[in-house]
């Protein structure tokens, strides 16, 4: 589904990601893990198609399609989701009305009339009680005076609206107390299909308790320097970041 | 696509006046200048009795004792008023009974507005008096209107059908030497609407007028009164749009509004006037004086939504004399390119137990100036009066400003005055998010601008707050590609 080839992405003429490569198959959770600064967030940021960003090198597919000259809104009609790690606040823009623009741009650019008001009703119902959201919530503007857990589970809301092919989750765990963890991390289970594939992206090994992956990857210093299961995580939680910061000068 | 600071700005600089059209319709104009022969002629014309001419001769008085103000945070070339024309009126002037009896440019004019008067006909609920330049050429619903015993004319037929009214009124809330401009409206107003609604009655109707200033170089000099008799109600529409001309047309209008007590008025306005071209060249001034007095438990509520002009300078206010009046002001300032906005209002409270609130949301974007300016004053009788205010900044872009004038005077201990302020930026990483969700940024900004003027939109009545939402787009989106 997602195939990233030799990546290399730069802001300001710093250059961030040097030479990321990397394939997502359908029904795959993909974690990558890895230090502060290692370029993770670049990462999802460039997948989304962040224009802060300039890719220099490599490219990124999505079903065989060079992403490079599709733009953000698109790449989201393609199926591409990103829960933010900060998402920002639209005072006056209610929750629902933000999704259902979301959700309407989406089939407009599909191709499909909007979805009819009970349509998008019970499906606000059934995804809210899923994530365990209050309707009252949703009559909130948009992550305005929101609490951390609250922000996030927000994204997931979105993303379960969504129904994206690929869902990248930027940090997701941070600033969740467990049971919001738990909560979050159940819903991105119950989300997961044959069809769709998740990339988590995270600092610690805490979440992938719960979202089990089928990869971890490692990123350290704009490169992945190391692959393997989800018994990578559990190393890493114990050996510290150091070991593959050691291991990378080796 | 990419979505930089500088594309932001690009696009919402490449904004072009939507309603830039001109009407030839033959019309009557007085040569240019201002001196006591000219205004002897206006009133001559319009066929006024002898007080009223009396009145306005004194207000010119007062005018030619007065300075153009020039605290205000706008700067422009000030007017040369004997360079104006201050009187002009379409040559065909019957009394139309139906549409079919219009000048049929006028209703094409209105046509391409999108805002005909066919349409408006048919719009349940809205009755259109309709000033072009100055004199009033339509008047629908007018019959309807009459069963309930209200008067909604032009205020040239009110001066000769009930110049008991008028008489007793005018002047009263906005006095001629109240200002510069009002003193200049007062001597040389040409027409506007006058509207009366009796004891008890609750109008069953938006009552609508569309304004809009037509013949080149022309200063547009309307008289609004509006009488809500005790325990009646009335909402009132103000809309206008204006052709696009090279050399800035002068706007001086003067609203009054009375609510006896126990009233309600709600006056609403959607401002569209030529805000000038990308250079800032052209536009029009508006310098306008609004304001209503309310008597015991009577309420006001102003309501506008500015995106055009060159430079506005306008405070709608409220005087709250009586007892337990209410003052409300809800306001949306859009500015863009050059334009120039310093608007606001007084809430000045006499009455024990008054209240006001105001919510005022500026939106600048180009290399414009929108400064909210605000008096919230307490009388020492007023016990127990208390304000909100909340005055919201929005940015768009480097080269903007925002500026927040906000003046206090309690003179009574018991008054709770409370207000806030913010100021905020549509950022590159708001438009971002809604991108990913699949919203491009044209749409995207619209978003966040209806966002923001929520609470001032929601205050408008159903139809017109549609329209301000989609002018409101057109101002600050243009044509993104």
């Amino acid at each position: 589904m997602l195939k990233i080839k030799d990546l290399h992405a730069s802001i300001d003429d710093k250059e961030i990601l040097k030479g990321i490569n990397l394939e997502v198959k359908a029904g795959e959770v993909h974690a990558i893990m890895g230090p502060n600064g290692s370029g993770k967030s670049t990462l999802s940021a460039v997948i989304a198609g962040k224009e802060e960003f300039e890719v220099t090198q490599g490219s990124v597919e999505l079903d065989g399609e060079d992403l490079d000259e599709v733009a953000p809104e698109e790449r989201a009609h393609k199926g591409v989701f990103l829960s933010f790690q900060y998402p920002v606040e639209i005072p006056g823009v209610s929750v629902t009305n933000f999704i259902k623009t979301a959700i309407n741009e989406s089939r407009k650019a599909r191709g499909m009339e909007e979805m009819p008001a009970n349509e998008m009703l019970k499906m606000i119902r059934e995804k809210s009680e899923l994530l365990d959201i209050d309707r009252k919530f949703l009559s909130r503007s948009l992550n305005e005076g929101f609490s951390g857990g609250e922000k996030k589970r927000n994204e997931i809301f979105q993303m379960a609206m969504l129904e994206p092919k690929l869902a990248i989750l930027d940090e997701t765990d941070s600033g969740l107390d467990i049971d919001a963890l738990r909560i979050v991390a159940n819903g991105v289970n119950k989300l997961k299909s044959k069809d769709n594939a998740v990339i988590v992206i995270t600092h610690y090994q805490r979440l992938l308790e719960y979202i089990v992956p089928d990869f971890v990857h490692v990123l350290h210093n704009g490169k992945i320097v190391k692959s393997g299961g989800k018994e990578l995580a559990l190393e890493l939680e114990e050996k510290g970041y150091d070991w593959i910061k050691n291991e990378a000068v080796v | 696509m990419a979505y930089t600071e500088e594309e932001l700005k690009k696009e919402l600089e490449t904004k072009e006046y939507e309603y830039g059209f001109y009407t030839d319709i033959e019309s009557d104009t007085l040569p240019v200048g201002l001196n006591e022969e000219i205004i002897i002629a206006i009133s001559k014309k319009k066929e006024e009795p002898d007080w009223m001419t009396a009145w306005r001769l004194e207000a010119f008085k007062h005018w030619k004792e007065m300075e153009e103000p020039d605290w205000a945070n706008v700067h422009y070339k000030k007017p040369d008023f004997q360079a104006i024309s201050y009187y002009s009126a379409p040559n065909k002037k019957p009394k139309y009974n139906s549409l079919d009896e219009v000048d049929p440019e006028l209703l094409e004019t209105f046509k391409k507005l999108g805002i005909s008067v066919d349409e408006q006909k048919k719009l349940a609920g809205v009755a259109v008096d309709i000033v072009m330049d100055s004199v009033s050429v339509a008047t629908t619903f007018k019959k309807t209107l009459a069963e309930k015993g209200i008067i909604f004319c032009s205020i040239s037929e009110a001066i000769q059908e009930h110049p008991e009214l008028v008489k007793k009124y005018i002047g009263t809330v906005v006095p001629q030497r109240d200002n510069f401009y009002a003193a200049l409206n007062s001597a040389v107003f040409s027409d506007g609407s006058f509207c009366y609604i009796p004891k008890g009655v609750r109008c069953p109707m938006e009552l609508s007028t569309y304004f809009r200033i037509n013949q080149a170089g022309t200063g547009q000099f309307e008289r609004t009164l509006v009488i809500a008799d005790e325990g009646s109600y009335v909402s009132y529409l103000e809309g206008c749009t204006a052709p696009s001309r090279d050399e800035n047309q002068l706007h001086a209008a003067v609203v009054e509004l009375i609510a006896l007590d126990d009233a309600e008025i709600k006056y609403s306005t959607v401002q569209n006037w030529f805000p000038g071209d990308k250079e800032g060249k052209g536009g029009v001034f508006n310098f306008v004086t609004k304001r209503g007095l309310c008597e015991k438990n009577a309420k006001i509520s102003w309501t506008q939504v500015e995106t055009g002009s060159a430079v506005t300078w306008k405070y709608p206010s409220c005087v709250l004399k009586g007892d337990n009046s209410i003052g409300e002001f809800y306001s949306i300032a859009v500015t863009n390119n050059f334009q120039q906005a310093d608007t606001g209002t007084k809430m000045v409270h006499l009455g024990k137990n008054t209240r006001s609130t105001i919510i005022s949301k500026g939106i600048s974007a180009g290399k414009s100036q929108n400064s909210y300016r605000g008096l919230v004053q307490v009388n020492s009788r007023a016990e127990n009066a208390r304000n909100f205010s909340q005055c919201d900044s929005l940015l768009m872009g480097n080269e903007c400003g925002a500026h927040t004038f906000p003046y206090i005077e309690a003179k009574n201990k018991s008054a709770q005055i409370e207000h806030e302020a913010t100021t905020s930026k549509i950022g590159e990483d708001q438009i971002f998010y809604c991108n990913q969700r699949g919203i491009d940024t044209e749409k995207a900004i619209a978003l966040i601008v209806n966002g923001f003027s929520k609470e001032v939109l929601n205050k408008l009545p159903m139809e017109f707050a549609v329209e301000a939402q989609k002018l409101l787009e057109i101002s600050l989106e243009g044509s993104v590609g």
